[in-house]
């Protein structure tokens, strides 16, 4: 964005303080929209028609250096590119990679819909919520429109995920368009050779649409075009070799435009950016070695700068990671992430299993359950709502007292007298401070664990039951 | 009327982009004379100069079409058949050219520590390669700057048979009772470029062996392989410096990498040690990269340590258990080191292994019913080591400690691969859309 002080946004705003939008003031939100955490649209007198060349003008001013373009519709629709930064910590990444797994348009039609539903249907908790896969493409193996435009209506039938048309053929993109158009696919792909016909294609339909060339100058001479045709849901894709020095270009093909894009402002490149680890099964037979080479290829890009990448692996060992590191690359660092408080049970608690507690910081929250169940310790497990800090730092700020675990468990209906035979409580060792409060909230016996939970089954080996 | 006389070169300016709003003020009314300025064109320049002037009609005829002008009639170049655009949307004729250029990263002043573990007999030790780390002028694989060391990984080894993976354990099952042994399985075979022993038996909560036997072990080792080692104590912070002391002095002269001088133990007695007896100290803290400047700071003011004799290991979570922290911490230490600060500039390490703390590393299957299917946990394992490491790699990591072999395998050929010792084999990319895969 253009403006880096809530000062610069303030002059646009109302400056009325109606607080309409959840903040106190026009000040406040001003704010809000400098770190991205609220919409010009959460202001309803800057939507109105006196404001309105205001509102323009904070929308340009506004606007994330790489273009902000969707793809899809309804609640799957997903936004890809919008960063603002290079690097996480200076602000926060934004719309998580669209993963979209391959779909090829041989496949016979119960065949075809078992891949399509194994797309849609995988899903993996993870602190509060599901990791999912987000779009199928589909692929023009067959070289026939007819063909093509069955599968991708298949599709279309199958999933409301959003959907990649691939082929380098324009007629036979044009019959899959023509199968889902009011379901705003993405066009793959516009190159040297066949850029006049996808154009007027994105043109007649309105569709954003992928360039590709590993030659940048080419790239940038498409999206220059492009641009200049008034299309502007543009993704780039400059290639994604599989191996060797070749691959390395690749890498430092991607570095270049999003360092472009956003250190440089060169408007032209500063767009979302698409890789292809799936290159990985040309050059890998075995399909394991291929699973595992398109994981690491998809890692690499999923660090540096791809928007969307297209993907064929269903295996759970590669789709895992795949989630995992996507999440732990685009998750907000400025916000701790946190469990929902509360008491929960860890594996089968009886009357005489331990009541143990921690903090709602979700790092600790999971180390300390991951160390119980995998011990294979049944016990009840108590997050307390410290703002989702770790312990020691918990205890140190205040977020950790004996008045929180005591409300952790009245809130959680929890009863000591119903629920247990022993009224215990074991905090841990890094709040060993707080057990002579603790015990006098909650009128319980308090016991200190030890100060690392890895170390919980060996202590509980020693200590427990309580004499 | 007189004709406006336009340079060539105005002219491109003022169409560049197509900006209709850049015609305002301007008329163009009959003739536009256009000045070459000068005869006597050579061919090269002709050629240019006509490439130019066709990109400037293919500009003019477009503005003149925006313009709702019939232009491709009145010229005769109509649409070509079978591209319809979109009413009032033409589809361009040519496509404008472009030039894409980057720049390099001026901001990124100064260079990382290089660090030699190791030491020949010309160096007063006994082993037969080094390895060096560091030295980086950007960030890990960049066309900035030539990276002058390659990634490297260093194989674990434990002093006695621990709990491990089932994946993990198969390949050591043999030797796992032989620190020596097991030395020279990582390098024989998996091509570990250095070991790391981990004196864990000396645990007061494990064996509590003493501090002799850990260096009677470290003698094995050091006489089993003739790569560069790391020693690792056991992570008790009583434990440890007295330990690592006698590991020390038993591999004088060896520059080992002592593992680790951390906050919470004396770490001036470990730094000591290093400096005493020739050896680098890894510099260990938690995520914490406030907590990481002191550490380093108190090595180098308060215990004299060389900047030659330092690496960092600012902790390595498993990916999903933290890898959020980890990158972000390495990734910050190392941007702090390429912009000029001095406390930060060193080497890092990661122990990669902890990845293998990761429930989707080792459980047989998900313990959340909701979850699809976790598959074959043999091949969960690895993959959770590699992206681990890789995404560390990426943030600028120097040094792996890692278990699995097929895991070293494929960590070593990516990074291999973006530090550009690998050659490719042709292959035409641009062929994916079309190109089956065999179920």
């Amino acid at each position: 964005m253009r403006v880096k002080s809530p000062l610069e946004v303030y002059r646009f705003l109302p400056q009325i303080n109606c607080a309409e939008c959840g903040e106190t003031t026009c000040m406040a939100f001003a704010a809000r929209l400098i770190d991205r955490s609220k919409k010009l649209e959460d202001c309803p007198p800057l939507l109105k028609d006196e404001f309105k060349s205001k509102y323009l003008e904070l929308a340009r001013l506004l606007a994330p250096e790489i273009r902000e373009i969707v793809i899809g519709t309804g609640e799957h629709a997903k936004k890809v590119g919008g960063d603002d930064v290079l690097y996480r910590h200076q602000l926060t990444f934004f719309n998580p990679p669209l993963l979209a797994y391959d779909v090829e348009d041989t496949l016979d039609d119960k065949a075809l819909v078992e891949r399509v539903k194994k797309i849609h249907d995988f899903k993996k908790f993870y602190v509060g919520r599901f990791l999912k896969l987000n779009g199928v493409a589909v692929r023009a193996i067959s070289g026939d429109r007819t063909k093509f435009a069955a599968a991708v209506k298949k599709v279309a039938e199958t999933t409301p995920l959003p959907i990649i048309l691939c082929s380098l053929d324009p007629a036979i993109l044009r019959a899959g368009v023509e199968a889902v158009k009011d379901r705003k696919p993405l066009i793959y792909a516009a190159n040297e050779t066949n850029w006049k016909e996808v154009a007027a294609l994105a043109l007649e339909f309105n569709l954003p649409v992928v360039l590709f060339s590993e030659n940048l100058d080419t790239l940038k001479s498409l999206a220059v075009s492009f641009a200049e045709m008034g299309i502007k849901e543009i993704v780039l894709d400059p290639g994604t070799y599989p191996a060797g020095k070749k691959l390395r270009e690749s890498f430092q093909r991607f570095l270049n435009l999003r360092r472009a894009g956003i250190k440089e402002g060169q408007k032209d490149v500063a767009l979302p950016l698409m890789a292809v680890p799936m290159t990985a099964w040309f050059v890998e037979n075995d399909p394991v070695n291929a699973s595992y080479w398109e994981t690491v290829l998809a890692s690499v890009f999923i660090v540096r700068y791809a928007d969307i990448m297209i993907l064929h692996s269903l295996e759970p060992y590669a789709l895992l990671p795949e989630l995992h590191l996507r999440d732990t690359i685009y998750t907000d660092p400025r916000t701790p992430v946190k469990v929902n408080p509360g008491v929960f049970e860890v594996g089968a608690p009886t009357k005489d299993s331990p009541v143990i507690v921690t903090t709602n910081f979700a790092l600790t929250y999971y180390t300390v359950e991951s160390d119980l169940s995998s011990n294979k310790v049944n016990c009840y497990l108590a997050a307390v709502d410290t703002d989702g800090i770790g312990v020691e730092a918990a205890v140190a700020g205040g977020q950790l007292t004996a008045a929180k675990i005591k409300d952790t468990f009245s809130k959680a209906g929890f009863d000591f007298k119903e629920k247990t035979s022993h009224s215990t409580l074991i905090i841990p060792g890094l709040a060993a401070r707080l057990q002579g409060d603790a015990e006098d909230a909650t009128g319980l016996k308090v016991k200190v664990g030890p100060p690392d939970s890895g170390r919980i089954p060996g202590w509980l080996e020693k200590n427990w039951p309580p004499k | 009327m007189a004709a406006k006389k336009i340079k060539l070169s105005e002219l491109g300016e003022m169409f560049k982009g197509l900006d209709v709003e850049a015609l305002e003020g301007v008329k163009i009314e009959g003739d536009i004379e256009i000045d070459l300025g000068g005869a006597g064109l050579s061919p090269q320049v002709a050629q240019a100069l006509g490439h130019e002037t066709t990109q400037i009609a293919a500009h003019l005829i477009n503005i003149a079409r925006i313009l709702g002008y019939p232009a491709d009639k009145v010229l005769g170049i109509g649409g070509a058949p079978g591209i319809p655009a979109q009413a009032g949307r033409p589809v361009l004729r040519e496509l404008i050219p472009a030039k894409f250029q980057a720049n390099r990263f001026e901001d990124w002043k100064s260079q990382i520590q290089e660090v030699t573990i190791g030491a020949t007999s010309a160096d007063g030790g006994t082993r037969k390669s080094t390895v060096t780390l560091g030295g980086e002028r950007a960030l890990p694989f960049y066309p900035d700057a030539p990276m002058p060391h390659r990634p490297h990984i260093t194989m674990d080894v434990f002093d006695m048979p621990i709990g491990m993976a089932k994946a993990v354990k198969s390949h050591y099952e043999d030797i796992i009772n032989s620190p020596a042994e097991w030395a020279k399985k990582v390098v024989r075979d998996f091509g570990a470029d250095m070991v790391t022993i981990h004196l864990i038996s000396t645990d007061p909560n494990i064996k509590n062996t003493s501090a002799r036997d850990a260096a009677k072990t470290v003698e094995d080792v050091l006489q089993a392989v003739d790569v560069p080692i790391v020693i690792g104590g056991s992570g008790n912070p009583e434990k440890d410096p007295e330990v690592l002391e006698a590991a020390a002095k038993a591999a004088a002269g060896e520059r080992c990498l002592l593992a680790s001088a951390s906050l919470n133990l004396d770490y001036a007695r470990i730094a000591k040690a290093a400096n005493e007896f020739n050896h680098v100290v890894l510099s260990w803290t938690q995520l914490e990269i406030n907590a990481q400047k002191e550490l380093n700071r108190k090595l180098m003011k308060q215990c004299n340590v060389k900047r030659e004799n330092i690496v960092m290991d600012p902790t390595t979570a498993a990916l999903g258990y933290g890898l959020d922290y980890a990158y972000t911490n390495m990734e910050r230490i190392r941007l702090a080191g390429l912009t000029g600060d001095q406390e930060l500039s060193f080497p890092m390490s990661s122990g990669t292994t902890n990845a293998w703390g990761a429930r989707e590393a080792w459980m047989t299957s998900s313990p959340i019913k909701e979850d699809s299917d976790w598959g074959a946990r043999e091949y969960r394992g690895p993959i959770w080591e590699i992206v681990t490491g890789l995404t560390l790699a990426l943030a600028g990591n120097d040094l792996f400690m890692m278990m699995h072999p097929g895991a070293v395998a494929v960590l070593r050929e990516i990074t291999q691969t973006l530090f550009g010792s690998i050659e490719s084999e042709a292959i035409d990319i641009s062929g994916w859309t079309a190109r089956g895969i065999k179920p």
